[in-house]
């Protein structure tokens, strides 16, 4: 056969495979708003960027007619390519063969490219859309889904892993997600959960629709398995990309810098804040008000909300930012603030992102749900996250910081580098009246009229401790600083941070409380 | 999932349904105990924390809109500014200015 016939033999094979599960199953995927696979991957990187492998991978299953069906790709798309000139490998179930279904062949197609992203370091993208499980290929499937488990865990904290659910991810297929660093979902499209809604009905008799069980806004609000939501595949997209430009390639390296900005004078700093430490304010606008172009890109801005994690520039280089939102929940740190902080500070010493903690909070969440949610083991994590993290990690004191709250906000006891007060800081045990209340019982007790008692002594206790003088007398504190002096000390603590190096103990790893 | 009680009311067998397949087991008393989900009522406003209402901007009849302020729930030593998060009338106030009032009460109705 001459050369151009083999060249020509090859444009058909291509030609047939690239239309996944043909048009009718494309027609269908568009009828229910989703975009192919292989659009998908277009959208999200660069233009004429992709390169697609194993284009004719087939399965081999026999039992049940199975050989007598062709997959096309076996129901999933591998390749590299750039998101902003950054090499990125990326995979995308294809929905329009088999329902995307996880079959051998197809778990070696995401497993192989998982391993190139490994080897080269570089970040890995996961869009996931599949019914599950080939049930047809019995543990065959699930030895499939085992080997890219063990494969995120292995990646995990050496190069970015990425979720996006632009469909059903159900079943023990959910736990590749529940792996990675950051999961993407869009309203309507995503659909995630461990058992669906007919064996909740049938097992327990509740019945919940699928969107109320495992939808984007459940995720995304509800239970945080999800960090960035979307309305729409190409919002999604852009999130991934604007993703991408914060964080470096893998471990070894530093996220990119880009060129600085001042923040925009619109957000006045001294401005924000209140001085009735009783009054809430949006503590994003504070970070708005230090950040490079005052652009702060939120994570997980719908759940937990009372506290704010995200990544922001300074001198054009990322930082990852941990702030108590006192406009929700007064700031305190419960389970789920607890949870959301903890992971989001390991992600920032994994890839090398300096940490910039804002801190007013009046504690953790009293409550019996807390208590018995388990809020002790929960809470520690946020401990042991800031003390495990030996990048930079610089604090500013706004407000309140009381007892294990002051603590565990990354305090210098945990080792942080630089701690910064603003002057109406409050430092102490715990707040006023309730400190007030328990030194001074007795006399209040015992006194004629004990509410006047009650109020000379909480003024009294108000003015020797909730300052930031005492603690900047044992040099917990570094600086009492005016608002307006904020970003300028930041930036300059940064720099002088540049080269940190700490050291621990060798061990194999520790064990934070999970 | 479910019980099976002898003629005396003990409690002798407990059965879970895994996946179409039912097992003969024992249940925790944390799973029995389970409050059923029930699909939020978007028109009530139940506190979200315990608190104190300190004060009350709106009355019974009264037309808002989203992001109205409509009460400030002391909690935590903080002021938390309740805003209404759909438009409508107001159908009724259940809590009152100095009220304390637990988690989950409800506090306001809108239609």
């Amino acid at each position: 056969m001459p050369l151009k016939r083999k060249i020509r033999e090859l444009q058909e094979k291509r030609e047939q495979v690239l239309k996944g599960g043909g048009d009718k199953a494309i027609e269908k995927q568009v009828a229910m708003g989703k975009l192919t696979a292989r659009e998908r991957i277009i959208s999200l990187l660069d233009e004429d960027s992709f390169n697609e492998y194993d284009l004719f991978v087939e399965h081999e299953a026999r039992d049940f007619d199975m050989d007598k069906k062709t997959l096309h790709g076996d129901g999933v798309i591998i390749g590299t390519g750039t998101i902003y000139g950054a090499p990125i490998c990326v995979f995308a179930q294809d929905f329009t063969v088999a329902g995307g279904s996880l079959g051998l062949m197809h778990s070696r197609k995401i497993t192989k490219i998982m391993d190139h992203a490994l080897k080269m370091r570089v970040p890995l993208v996961g869009i996931n859309d599949s019914g599950g499980a080939r049930i047809q290929e019995g543990v065959n499937s699930l030895a499939g889904y085992g080997e890219i488990f063990f494969r995120n865990t292995l990646n995990s904290g050496v190069i970015p892993q990425i979720s996006v659910i632009l469909g059903p991810c159900a079943g023990g297929a959910v736990y590749s997600p529940a792996l990675t660093d950051f999961v993407f979902v869009v309203d309507k499209i995503s659909k995630m959960f461990i058992t669906g809604p007919e064996v909740i009905k049938t097992v327990l008799g509740e019945e919940i629709s699928m969107e109320d069980l495992g939808g984007a806004k459940v995720h995304s609000e509800i239970s945080g398995n999800a960090h960035f939501y979307a309305t729409s595949e190409q919002e999604c997209f852009d999130q991934i990309k604007k993703l991408i430009t914060f964080i470096p390639w893998n471990n070894r390296q530093k996220a990119k810098a880009f060129e600085p900005k001042e923040p925009n004078p619109k957000f006045k700093i001294d401005k924000i804040v209140p001085g009735d430490p009783t009054l809430p304010y949006d503590v994003r606008n504070v970070i708005r008000a230090i950040v490079d172009d005052s652009d702060f890109f939120e994570i997980q801005e719908l759940w937990a909300t009372n506290i704010v994690i995200g990544f922001g520039r300074m001198a054009g280089r990322t930082i990852g930012f941990v702030a108590n939102q006192p406009l929700v929940l007064a700031g305190v740190l419960d389970v789920d603030s607890s949870d959301k902080a903890a992971r989001f500070i390991r992600f920032c010493d994994a890839f090398n992102i300096p940490i910039v903690t804002l801190v007013d909070l009046p504690g953790y969440l009293p409550g019996v749900d807390q208590e018995h949610a388990g809020v002790i083991r929960h809470g520690a994590k946020v401990l042991y996250a800031y003390s495990e993290a030996t990048v930079p990690k610089i604090t500013v004191i706004i407000r309140k910081a009381y007892g294990g709250g002051y603590i565990a906000m990354n305090s210098r006891h945990l080792r942080a580098d630089f701690v910064f007060a603003w002057p109406g800081a409050e430092i102490a045990v715990m707040g006023p009246e309730g400190a007030a209340n328990i030194i001074f019982r007795r006399e209040i007790n015992e006194a004629e009229d004990p509410e006047k008692v009650r109020y000379q002594k909480v003024k009294e206790y108000k003015d020797k401790f909730a300052n930031p003088y005492v603690a900047a007398a044992k040099g917990y504190i570094d600086s009492v600083i005016e608002p307006g002096e904020t970003r300028t000390l930041l930036l300059h603590a940064i720099e002088v941070s540049d080269n940190k190096a700490v050291s621990g103990p060798r061990k194999k790893h520790g064990i934070p409380p999970f | 999932m479910g019980t099976k009680k002898s003629s005396s009311g003990k409690t002798v067998t407990e059965f879970l349904n895994v996946d179409g397949t039912v097992y003969k087991t024992k249940l925790s008393p944390k799973f029995m105990n389970r409050a059923g989900w029930e699909k939020p009522d978007d028109k009530k406003l139940l506190s979200f924390i315990p608190g104190t209402v300190l004060k009350i901007y709106v009355k019974k009849g009264q037309k808002v809109k989203k992001g109205d302020k409509i009460m400030v729930l002391e909690a935590m030593k903080m002021q938390n500014k309740i805003l209404i998060h759909r438009d409508g009338k107001i159908k009724n106030v259940y809590v009152k200015e100095g009220q304390n009032v637990p988690k989950g009460a409800l506090m306001l109705e809108v239609i």
